[in-house]
């Protein structure tokens, strides 16, 4: 890549007064650096993976409307995480986690693990119970 | 109290952090120089690992293996500390400091503040330096970003112990050995034969045989799983290859770089030629990415297009295979 043919695309970065550095050659062929706004091919890949979440979040918030999963599971989506990372955060084992995504279950956690969850979401006890529509 | 230490961005977090550490102990190391040095250039296809929802598709080596091959290859010593309580991991950040060491941390992005909220992903290798503490507020430099920034104590205990894969537990590290004189030569011509080594492995997991897997899986992707998801896992192969911290081209052009300035170290005229010829592989990567992305962009797309930029990839591991092979030989 030449050093003027780095892209200076818009995106995301732009918001953020932040531009990545790329190697590329000046005109004697000789490698230095350049900042870059964005690329457009990237960007598209990143709204993409975005999008995906954005539906998980949805389709988690229908499934904890429709009583067929625990808001836990709404707000580990909510959050970027799956089963592994949030079990890594709160402290216990992946089963039991899986578990508490079950309504049945969540309604008789005891107060501290809900604080467990609570604080991994940054939220109040009530805030993890119901989530609005 | 602020040491008096210079900011450099670079393209990568952990070259970053290496090269700018170096230079504040007094030894001028490039970027590119710390990459290839520490044989950080890779690719390698975990199917079986999920990060998002999609395999694991990367293009470098694993996290703090760059600094650990480069230290050892130019004679440097680095200690490394982790930490159960995090106030230990507080205590001993401020001891270093206030002995006017910087040191460098290992952190999560997540809930890093000066990041985009779009770029705060569950990724737990991120490196950054600490070069000093006004109040409760940390003096950063962060290797990524254009300047310098600060985090106060609060956040950066977050970053420092956030959970998942990979999780920092704190983990900071900094030289504390130096040799006289850095002997270059040797370290660069070790580092360049792991590289050859690693690409051209007999496992089908790393190297030019992970791309013929990826691509002999491109193709079946669209009747396996669906064009929503087929798409979901090219766009996470473009992004491992392009996103912040890769120089573009998925660490080809930094690693051209690399050999462009050891021909001048070493005095070898035939890695120029190398070089020119891994800044066209690079440009074919970003080819890739850019075919790549124009399938998932039209979301109806037809088999045909996987299979186009399946070929592309299985172009890209002939080209690599030979480039490596020739390497080998030129060093």
């Amino acid at each position: 890549m030449k050093k003027g043919e780095v892209p200076q695309h818009k995106s995301i970065l732009e918001s953020a007064n932040l531009r990545e550095m790329c190697y590329a050659v000046d005109e004697n062929g000789e490698y230095t650096t350049e900042l870059s706004t964005g690329w457009n091919p990237k960007t598209i890949a990143l709204e993409n993976a975005l999008k995906e979440i954005e539906e998980r979040v949805e389709d988690a918030k229908q499934r904890v409307l429709a009583n067929e999963a625990s808001p836990i599971v709404y707000y580990m989506e909510l959050h970027k995480m799956d089963l592994s990372i949030l079990s890594s955060y709160v402290g216990l084992w992946k089963w039991r986690v899986k578990r508490h995504f079950k309504p049945s279950v969540f309604k008789k956690l005891s107060s501290g693990t809900l604080q467990k969850y609570a604080d991994v979401f940054d939220i109040t006890i009530e805030e993890l119970a119901h989530i609005h529509p | 109290m602020q040491i008096d230490f210079t900011h450099k961005q670079s393209a990568h977090c952990e070259n970053g952090v290496v090269s700018n550490l170096m230079r504040h102990n007094g030894f001028e190391v490039s970027e590119p120089m710390v990459f290839g040095i520490g044989s950080g250039l890779l690719f390698s296809y975990l199917p079986f690992l999920k990060v998002n929802y999609a395999p694991v598709f990367t293009y470098r080596v694993m996290p703090g293996l760059i600094f650990n091959r480069f230290a050892k290859r130019v004679g440097i010593k680095v200690k490394r500390e982790k930490f159960k309580k995090t106030g230990d991991a507080q205590a001993r950040l401020d001891a270093n400091l206030a002995n006017n060491n910087p040191v460098g941390l290992q952190v999560g992005v997540f809930q890093l503040p000066y990041f985009p909220e779009e770029y705060r992903f569950h990724f737990n290798a991120h490196n950054m330096v600490v070069y000093g503490k006004e109040g409760d507020t940390y003096l950063i430099s962060d290797p990524v970003m254009e300047d310098v920034t600060t985090l106060t104590d609060r956040e950066l205990e977050k970053v420092r112990f956030a959970k998942g894969a990979f999780a920092p537990k704190g983990h900071m590290y900094y030289p504390i050995a130096f040799p006289r004189t850095l002997n270059l030569e040797k370290a660069i011509v070790k580092g360049i034969k792991h590289t050859c080594r690693d690409m051209t492995a007999p496992v089908p997991i790393v190297g030019v045989r992970a791309m013929r897997w990826v691509a002999k899986n491109i193709r079946k992707w669209p009747q396996k799983l669906g064009t929503k998801k087929a798409n979901h896992y090219l766009g996470q192969i473009v992004r491992m290859q392009e996103e912040i911290g890769t120089g573009g081209g998925g660490f080809r052009y930094i690693y051209a770089a690399f050999l462009q300035e050891s021909s001048k170290v070493l005095k070898n005229e035939k890695l120029k030629e190398f070089s020119k010829e891994m800044t066209e592989i690079g440009d074919q990567w970003r080819d890739f990415a850019l075919e790549a992305s124009r399938v998932y962009k039209n979301r109806s797309v037809q088999t045909d297009a996987y299979n186009k930029v399946a070929d592309q990839l299985l172009d890209l591991a002939k080209r690599e295979e030979t480039f490596f092979q020739a390497l080998r030989k030129a060093v």
